[in-house]
């Protein structure tokens, strides 16, 4: 059973690390802010909620997960909260400033 | 387990740093503030990874306090930025 | 290589990295963005050296209040006009000013290098005392009981750091309320956020200052998440500052060091010494000053961010 668990952490732990890589790949190729943007927000917090998915097995206590899983919603909410709000300032201050 | 969760961290927030060089040359202002946003979630990713790696509850309630004040601080900074018509502030 | 020194590396570099940027940044709203990002990674390094309550206050005042601080105050003088710098400063000064930095760093990292190996610490002492403490946490037991004088007076300074910030405005601006307001936000991500996320922020300040008698945590570190989340609502249009004058606000920044300097004065009375806690209340009478510095701690970083009153009212 531990068996099973270390590997399902590893392979969630390895894809989130995979969407975390694609999310910085995106960064460092798409041409402009808006698209940039996509990229960091979608990837990168796709990336965490398989780091913490892949982390649950591992915690050591039921409080322990909960706060895994807290903390992962707490991100996603200000990260989907940030994602508007930047993207209406490059539109208002345009993509050279 | 440990250390390869600590190998993941490790990439994690190497991964987030490679980030930060383009958000960096970016030319608009929100790339800038995209910079502090990556650095945020790499940093919250990698002390989950180290918190369960080491058994450190700590390391979650420092996660935990971390996102909050990321968020803080991109609000602060959307809020704050200044209109585009202003040039630069410093000469060169 | 192990994961660990990549890890340290890794971190070494960002900082190094992102520090570099703030220094070359050509605006100075990009600076402090940066600074901002550096804040977020020099968490990470306190973290490694195996200092967590540090951590927690470096990315709660370092990272979150100190940034907010600088975009506040940048924000401010580009609404007045003075935000353009007159000159730069020359090459020679330049030089002299890297030379300086320089010269300190490698002094810095003398001292570290030449620390003799174990170097010296009460650790052992704290450790042997502290059952007597009743708390599981030795930084709180070392801030609050066995250093207890100096926290009191961190306590005070940040009193008298309030009252320097509100003297450096116009005396016409005197009694007004700190900080321009800005436009109310009614929808929309920004008002999501401001009205979500405070609530939030008072479960995790609560749960930080709890579990800082046997974990890392404490009353700064508590003070600094309730000043931020009572920040957001400012930011959002959705709280309005008291003016300088209220009493009440007055009164929740000097609670804390007041109630400290009773408790001092208290242990001066009975028993014998300033800070004494009395034998069998030491964890009543610590959680007790805990929390009422933790509102005086918020309300004073609050303050400071806010800044000095000023005189016009329009966002």
């Amino acid at each position: 059973m531990s068996m099973l668990a270390d590997a399902f952490t590893l392979v969630a732990v390895l894809a989130g690390i995979g969407f975390f890589a694609a999310g910085t790949a995106g960064l460092l190729r798409f041409p402009d802010t808006a698209s940039r943007l996509h990229a960091l927000t979608k990837a990168d917090h796709l990336g965490l909620g398989l780091v913490v998915l892949g982390l649950l097995p591992q915690a050591g206590s039921l409080a322990d997960s909960l706060r895994l899983l807290a903390i992962w919603a707490l991100v996603l909410f200000a990260g989907a909260a940030a994602g508007p709000m930047l993207a209406t300032l490059t539109r208002r201050t345009g993509p050279e400033a | 387990m440990t250390e390869a969760l600590i190998a993941a961290a490790a990439a994690v927030l190497g991964a987030a740093l490679l980030g930060l060089l383009r958000v960096l040359r970016g030319p608009g202002l929100a790339d800038r503030i995209m910079a502090a946003q990556l650095v945020g979630t790499g940093s919250i990713g990698a002390l989950l990874l180290a918190g369960v790696a080491t058994g450190q509850a700590a390391l979650l309630d420092m996660a935990l306090t971390l996102a909050l004040l990321a968020a803080f601080a991109i609000v602060a900074m959307v809020r704050t930025a200044p209109p585009s018509a202003e040039g630069t502030d410093k000469p060169r | 290589m192990t994961v660990w020194l990549a890890l340290d590396l890794l971190l070494a570099a960002g900082s190094l990295a992102l520090a570099f940027g703030v220094v070359r940044a050509r605006r100075v709203f990009t600076a402090i963005a940066l600074f901002i990002a550096h804040g977020l990674l020099l968490t990470l390094a306190w973290v490694r050296l195996d200092a967590v309550d540090v951590a927690l206050t470096e990315g709660a005042i370092g990272a979150g209040l100190s940034g907010v601080l600088l975009l506040a105050a940048r924000h401010r003088l580009a609404r007045v006009g003075a935000g353009r710098v007159a000159e730069a400063p020359g090459r020679a000064v330049t030089i002299a000013i890297g030379l300086g930095c320089a010269a300190v760093t490698a002094a810095l990292g003398y001292a570290v290098l030449a620390l003799p190996d174990p170097a010296p610490s009460l650790a052992a002492e704290v450790a042997a005392s502290l059952a007597a403490t009743e708390l599981g946490n030795p930084v709180t037991g070392v801030l609050m009981v066995f250093r207890g004088l100096d926290t009191l007076l961190e306590a005070a300074v940040l009193v008298l750091a309030v009252i320097g910030v509100w003297s450096l405005a116009p005396d016409r601006a005197w009694r007004g309320a700190p900080g321009a307001p800005w436009t109310v936000v009614e929808d929309g991500p920004l008002a999501l956020l401001a009205r979500l996320l405070p609530p939030v922020g008072i479960v995790v300040a609560v749960h930080i200052l709890w579990v800082g008698a046997d974990a890392p945590g404490g009353k700064f570190q508590a003070g600094a998440i309730l000043a931020a989340m009572g920040l957001l609502a400012w930011l959002a249009g959705l709280a309005r500052v008291p003016p300088t004058a209220s009493r009440p606000m007055r009164a929740t920044v000097a609670a804390g060091p007041a109630l400290f300097i009773a408790v001092g004065l208290a242990g001066l009375m009975f028993q014998g010494a300033f800070l004494a806690y009395p034998e069998g209340l030491v964890k009543p009478v610590i959680l007790l000053v805990e929390f009422v510095l933790t509102a005086s701690v918020a309300a004073a970083l609050a303050l400071l961010v806010l800044g000095p009153p000023s005189a016009d009212a329009r966002p």
